[in-house]
């Protein structure tokens, strides 16, 4: 399968490409890790790019990073229209502190707006 | 991440402290406390409320389902919660808490430097009897009690009964750009 992972750049980011790797290696899916463009997120896209390619190496996992820019939602359907990909994986959510799980407004319009599959990532 | 959140200028107050007994619009005889700890008995009656409680009136994962899951998720927040009960009788029928976002409740000096998460649940057999409005009304009475000034929750956009309620109490909607919707009141 040809799976599409985009990470903004928070903690549920790191998770998310964790998941994401750890399937690919049992399965064998085709991997894109596209890095959001996100401000006010923990990590900026630069290094959220090389948190990234460390963990594909360490992984010995042969996948290719895109940097993409403009709003992450749109930016990150558009890139999976364009591409032949099966799914695209985004994370699930955080929750707040009563235990709520929250999705953002980037979770929304990619669920609203993906021509694909798309996995969350809890 | 603690972030901070935009609140009404107004705050709202006057509202009614716990412990107290009321009659709701089915004529049942309700008493609102504040357990003095939660825990033992008191979060105990809480869990059983929560083993009854239709799984089809979950709100963004809450509560998790099956005793072990429930005890889980309460015994987690106990510590630091504010909470306050209705019960019919013996049974736990109505339960509303606030939260701290904080990233170390332990640290928690004074309560209005927080800002407070809520959640309310009433059994489903024990809704549209006015118990929601009252549960809410006293939380936020005991919370101002506390020192409690700054509230927030989050609801589902489309959850309007839910909406209308918050509403009613004084809260105003300070965020809806994605599925769920931010509401907030300040406390006087």
């Amino acid at each position: 399968m040809n799976v599409l992972v985009g990470l903004g750049g928070s903690d549920e980011s790191d998770k998310t490409l964790r998941r994401t790797i750890e399937r690919t290696q049992e399965v064998g899916d085709e991997l894109t890790v596209a890095v959001l463009e996100k401000p006010e997120t923990k990590r900026s896209q630069d290094e959220m790019y090389d948190v990234a390619a460390r963990l594909l190496e360490n992984e010995r996992i042969d996948a290719e990073i895109v940097r993409l820019e403009g709003d992450p939602g749109s930016a990150l359907v558009n890139y999976a229209e364009q591409g032949e990909y099966d799914q695209l994986v985004i994370g699930g959510g955080t929750l707040s502190p009563m235990g709520k799980i929250q999705l953002g407004p980037i979770t929304e319009f990619v669920l609203l707006n993906a021509p694909t599959t798309v996995k969350l990532v809890r | 991440m603690t972030r901070t959140r935009t609140y009404p200028d107004e705050s709202v107050g006057s509202f009614p402290s716990p412990p107290s007994t009321f009659e709701d619009r089915d004529g049942r005889a309700i008493e609102v406390r504040v357990p003095e700890r939660f825990d033992g008995d008191a979060l105990e009656d809480v869990v059983e409320m929560y083993v009854e409680f239709d799984p089809t009136d979950r709100a963004q994962g809450i509560p998790p389902t099956g005793r072990e899951r429930i005890e889980t998720w309460l015994e987690a927040i106990a510590d630091y919660s504010v909470n306050v009960v209705a019960s019919h009788g013996t049974d736990a029928i109505g339960h509303a808490m606030l939260v701290p976002d904080v990233d170390d409740p332990s640290s928690l000096e004074d309560a209005a430097d927080a800002e407070w998460e809520l959640a309310i649940f009433v059994l489903q057999e024990y809704q549209r009897a006015g118990i929601g409005t009252a549960l809410l009304e006293y939380l936020l009475g005991h919370a101002s009690d506390v020192g409690i000034r700054r509230v927030w929750l989050t609801v589902e956009r489309w959850n309007q009964p839910a909406i209308a309620l918050y509403e009613r109490v004084g809260f105003e909607t300070t965020g809806a750009e994605s599925f769920e919707q931010e509401m907030a009141i300040k406390l006087e």
